[in-house]
């Protein structure tokens, strides 16, 4: 299970990686991998604001739709229009080519509230010793 | 073994219709008005019957094997059925004809609505719902209207199991409520801590399937419904299981305030393939007024009048049902159409699916009181039989008596990396078609299977040796599940490819 | 006759099996006190009886098959070419469910496939469902979906006054929960009658205006030109709102299809394509869009992909969107189609093809026309409808339309028209008529016979007439 060392992680299998007073946010591998195919991302509209742990975006596979959650609260200033055409983005690379959308922080302090790559790495480990999906 | 499509054998100058002369002056046709190409095939009358035999011959219905859809009750559908709605009297009516020259039409509906009345022990009936879905959105919409009528506007959450069907959340949605869910015990009853902890003056109401999507006859039913009740609020029935109940319990009497029925599940119209079914819905006397409309009513009836309590069904059936003859229609002539006296409006043009109504009707007056409660127990008793000869095989999340229908949770468990989706696909190597798969949501892997009553004790038997059979292919040669099915007209088809890079019509290949 | 197959053996084989004594025990669970209620039904029947009950049953009706219909109003009397019914009655197809198992449904996901094309190709629209109950709900999904892709932030919606009032009444009911307000329909708007003032309609847009729908030919029969609909268009995407088009798919065998004037959405009533008049149902409504809806569309859609072994096969598809998976997050709870209707418009639609929908089409057209023109000569009787019409028009009667259409029956075993004064009260004394390929030139030159007479032979007040031979 790929885990980037630069992001930090909400327990929704979001992650989120800074830059500067701006950050990028997408889905995880673990995320992806629960889901299986992706076919479809839904994004938002550059402009929409949004809280921390608000729904902005839909990821549908082929039998599911799940929501996905800002890590933290901000305003997009950018989506990823490639993923409307190449959904499978997100099975492939989901820290890299298939990020979700670009936002302001608007409070990096919650920033503080997230997981970081180890304790993320060891969320999972439960997750799957648990048997959920 | 695929068939072309339509306009793949579309050859130009051909017509398969032969239509008349025009036999009036023409009169010149509006300029700039008419349209340039209209690109629809150009087939002969033996293409067309050859194309849709040969497309006809890839499916699979209930005509031709067992259909143990959980939820859907895949019944024998009476081929009477299907003479009766062809009738040219009722076939060639217009809807908007003078009642007083349909009133053959208007007495098949009113009689249809007292029979679905006694049967259910609801004072009210509209048989406009179009479908079952339909017929939930219309049930919320009159729950919600009498609330609205009470000046009772706090509420704003629809409780809701978590077996429930997706429509029902949805439903609920369409009419500005917000869903809250309810969980179910650890024996597929709704949690009544759960439901007490969640019943105050918010909720409008809750919406119970029962027999619920386990197969499972809710053993608090009674409970369920005062609680909702002493909190001001109305059960709502989602009559899909009714198949279960037809002569062994009333639903009014259960609690219910509003419930729909799905004529296409429990009164044997034919499915279709997916539709057009019929989804009336029957209220308790203070929800009677608010049924969609227009419904039908003796002609002396004072406007907005929508029908006695239950107790009188008795007259009206001896008034207006029973045997037709030409004394008897004079008798008992005069119904008319009209609007309940606060309905919350009406929700499809006209008047139903009368053509399905046909057949519901005429599948109640051939099976008769006793009939019908011997569907039920049949049903059950067929229900039963099969979850034993397959519950020491699969995994049987509720070991309970069943109604008419059960859920297994998957595969054998020693069977690793096998899914429910690989026995589904490999049974219909053994000729079968499928049950249900993965709903409801609360069980995981689900395989819901409703074999109905019209299935003979010895399809039941091959249906569960052909069970245990994949289960033990399931461990010995899981491949062969993995790539069924193999003897379909095609094998496994690529859903993700289908969702990524949707191609939903044809388009004429490019002139390169 | 239950047509349960059991023997009395079998049943006592099963219960062994199951471990209990009588059927009975197996309804435990249900409370004993309700339990086996008294249910009160009529004696069962043999086929044979029921058959003959229900033959005089329907023979009490005045059907189209032994009166001249002239009525139509959203439900037309067309002709439906016999391979229609022998397509239907395969019970391959009848008796089949939905295609969740697309392996051994093959017959229907094709079926429905080949149905969403006609209908783009009918339409000028690029993306089709596998229907909607019928026009109305269709119409209603329409506004589900506009207000859907505005992300719930528009909450107007403009219906124009001459849409079919059911609809307009459908579109209420299931919107009534939905926070939105629907304007524009109130039947003062109507100019002159029954001319729809557009400016009227384009004077509400409004940034909160999720979409306006039109309807073309309209109820009353009558056409606006592609041009001007163009201009409603510009107008309503300008205001960042969505147009609707509702239209008769046999007037789009003729004419302009709405895709080609600016529509985003098109719906209509399927019937007239191959669907039994049966009484008001079950009809089926067609519903399109544009490309850039279609994960937005409610309701089934088949689409096209391979097999393992690269064979071209069909599948239910954007399954995501469906109130199944979405529940109370769905934009709407449909769940079925309605399937075997949506089959016989197929059938009709390939049977008919490109030139003979077309001609049925320029058939209603002539014959309309020529009722109209010959009616309009008639004196006492008014022709309200202006040019371009198709398939109806608006006559005013000398008589109250009820009245007439009573002598036409009784008198002529003729149906008449719609009474137009019972929804829009402006129109009292007016009544909708319809022509279609089913009315021969006699058939129209004998309603216009006893048209003539009518005015004569009725005596004033309502309750009581004279009538003549």
């Amino acid at each position: 299970m790929k885990i980037d060392k630069d992001c930090r992680y909400a327990e929704t299998h979001e992650w989120v990686r800074v830059e500067g007073n701006e950050a990028v946010t997408g889905i995880t591998d673990y995320a992806q991998d629960q889901l299986s195919d992706v076919v479809y991302v839904e994004l938002p509209e550059v402009g929409d604001s949004f809280a921390k742990g608000e729904a902005y975006a839909t990821v549908e596979s082929v039998k599911t739709a799940s929501e996905v959650y800002m890590p933290i609260g901000g305003e997009i200033i950018e989506i990823n229009s490639e993923l409307e055409a190449e959904p499978q983005l997100v099975n492939e690379d989901p820290f890299g080519a298939a990020w979700f959308v670009r936002f302001t922080i608007a409070d990096p302090s919650e920033l503080d509230d997230l997981m970081d790559a180890d304790a993320y790495e060891k969320f999972i480990a439960a997750e799957g010793a648990k048997g959920g999906h | 073994m695929t068939e072309p499509l339509i306009f793949e054998i579309s050859s130009p100058g051909r017509c398969g219709a032969s239509l008349p002369a025009c036999d009036v002056p023409r009169t010149p046709l509006p300029a700039g008005m008419v349209r340039d190409d209209l690109p629809l095939p150009e087939v002969s009358e033996v293409d067309v019957i050859r194309h849709y035999v040969r497309l006809s011959q890839l499916n699979y219905g209930v005509d031709k094997g067992f259909y143990p859809l959980g939820s859907c009750t895949m019944k024998y559908n009476p081929k009477v059925n299907e003479v009766a709605a062809r009738l040219p009297g009722f076939a060639r009516t217009h809807p908007y004809q003078d009642p007083d020259s349909v009133q053959g039409n208007l007495t098949l509906m009113f009689e249809l609505q007292e029979y679905l009345k006694e049967l259910s022990g609801f004072a009210a009936v509209s048989l406009q719902p179009a479908a079952g879905a339909h017929g939930e959105l219309t049930g919320v919409l009159i729950i919600r209207a009498y609330h609205q009528s009470r000046g009772d506007s706090k509420r704003t959450k629809m409780l809701i199991p978590d077996s429930a069907h997706g429509t029902n959340p949805a439903s609920t949605s369409m009419c500005g409520y917000t869903t809250v869910e309810i969980k179910s015990d650890a024996r597929g009853n709704v949690d009544l801590e759960d439901l007490r902890a969640h019943c105050d003056d918010t909720v409008a109401g809750l919406m119970l399937t029962n027999p619920n999507t386990l197969g499972l006859f809710d053993e608090h039913v009674l409970e369920i419904a005062d609680l909702v009740h002493s909190c001001g609020g109305l059960l709502y029935g989602d009559g899909a299981n009714f198949n279960a109940l037809m002569g062994i319990a009333k639903p009014a009497q259960l609690g219910f305030d509003v419930m729909h029925f799905n004529l296409h599940k429990t009164f044997s119209t034919p499915h279709g393939g997916g539709g057009p079914g019929s989804g009336p819905v029957g209220v308790s006397q203070r929800l009677a007024q608010f049924l969609p409309g227009p419904i039908v009513v003796p002609a002396m009836a004072e406007d907005g009048w929508v029908g006695g309590p239950a107790e009188h069904a008795d007259e009206h059936a001896e008034e207006h049902t029973g045997k037709h003859t030409e004394e008897h229609t004079e008798e008992c002539h005069a119904l008319r159409l009209a609007m309940p006296k606060h309905s919350i409006g009406r929700v499809k043009s006209f008047y139903g699916n009368f053509g399905v109504l046909i057949k519901a009707y005429t599948y109640i007056r051939m099976l008769g009181a006793e009939g019908l409660r011997q569907a039920s127990q049949d049903a059950v008793l067929n229900a039963n039989y099969l979850m034993h000869r397959l519950k020491d095989v699969y995994p049987l999340p509720y070991d309970r008596t069943c109604m008419h229908e059960f859920v297994l949770g998957g595969p054998p468990p020693e069977a690793e990396g096998v899914h429910t989706m690989d026995v589904a696909k490999r049974l219909m190597d053994y000729g079968f078609h499928p049950p249900t798969v993965y709903f409801p949501l609360i069980v995981h892997e689900a395989i819901m299977i409703e074999p109905t009553e019209t299935e003979s004790k010895a399809t039941l038997d091959a249906f569960a040796e052909a069970m245990i059979k994949i289960a033990e292919e399931a461990v010995i040669d899981p491949d062969l599940l993995h790539s069924a099915p193999h003897v379909t007209p095609v094998t496994r088809l690529d859903e993700t490819r289908a969702a990524r890079r949707p191609r939903l019509r044809w388009v004429p290949p490019r002139q390169d | 006759m239950t047509y349960v197959p059991h023997s009395q053996a079998e049943r006592q084989a099963m219960l062994a099996a199951i471990g209990v004594d009588r059927v009975e025990d197996l309804f435990a669970d249900v409370p004993e006190a309700l339990r086996f209620p008294k249910v009160s039904l009529p004696e069962p029947l043999s086929e044979l009886e029921i058959l003959q009950e229900l033959q005089w049953m329907s023979e009490s009706n005045a059907d189209l098959d032994h009166y001249a219909c002239f009525l139509g109003a959203g439900a037309y009397n067309h002709y439906v070419p016999s391979v229609v019914d022998h397509v239907i009655s395969r019970s391959e197809f009848y008796t089949a469910y939905t295609p969740y198992q697309p392996e051994v449904s093959q017959g229907t996901l094709q079926t429905i496939f080949e149905y969403q094309s006609m209908i783009c190709a009918l339409t000028g629209m690029e993306a089709a469902n596998a229907s909607h109950y019928d026009g109305a709900t269709s119409m209603a999904e329409a506004v589900l979906m506009a207000v859907a892709v505005s992300r719930g932030r528009r909450h107007k919606v403009i219906l124009s006054p001459t849409i079919h009032p059911e609809y307009r009444e459908t579109v209420r009911t299931y919107t009534q929960g939905m926070g939105l307000t629907v304007v524009g329909d109130d039947p003062g708007k109507l100019r002159e009658g029954i001319d729809l003032d557009l400016e009227a309609l384009k004077a509400l847009l409004d940034s909160d205006t999720a979409c306006l729908i039109v309807q073309n030919p309209d109820f009353f029969g009558q056409m606006e030109s592609p041009a001007v609909l163009q201009e409603l268009a510009d107008a309503v995407h300008e205001a960042g709102a969505m147009f609707v088009v509702s239209a008769d798919p046999i007037s789009l065998g003729l004419f302009t299809p709405p895709g080609d004037y600016g529509a985003d959405i098109v719906v209509g009533e399927g019937q007239p394509l191959g669907n039994a008049i049966s009484f008001g149902g079950p009809y089926l409504g067609y519903f399109a869009c544009k490309d850039q809806f279609k994960r937005k569309i409610a309701g089934r859609l088949v689409g096209e992909t391979v097999d393992t072994h690269g064979r071209r096969g069909f599948v239910l598809t954007l399954v995501a969107r469906e109130q199944h998976i979405r529940r109370e997050k769905a934009t709407s709870n449909i769940c079925s189609n309605q399937a075997l209707c949506a089959l016989a418009a197929g059938v009709y639609l390939a049977t008919l093809g490109k030139r003979g929908l077309r001609t049925v089409a320029e058939l209603c057209y002539h014959k309309a026309h020529y009722a109209a023109s010959q009616i309009a000569a008639l004196e006492g009787y008014e022709l309200v409808s202006k040019e371009p019409f198709f398939k109806e028009f608006v006559v005013r009667f000398p008589r109250p339309v009820s009245e007439l259409n009573s002598y036409l029956l009784d008198e002529w075993g003729i149906i008449g028209g719609y009474d137009l004064g019972r929804v829009y009260p402006h129109l009292a004394g007016c009544a909708l008529l319809c022509v279609t390929e089913m009315n021969s030139k006699g058939e129209i030159d004998y309603l216009v016979e006893a048209l003539a007479t009518a005015n004569f032979q009725i005596e004033g007040s309502a309750g009581s007439r004279e009538v003549g031979s």
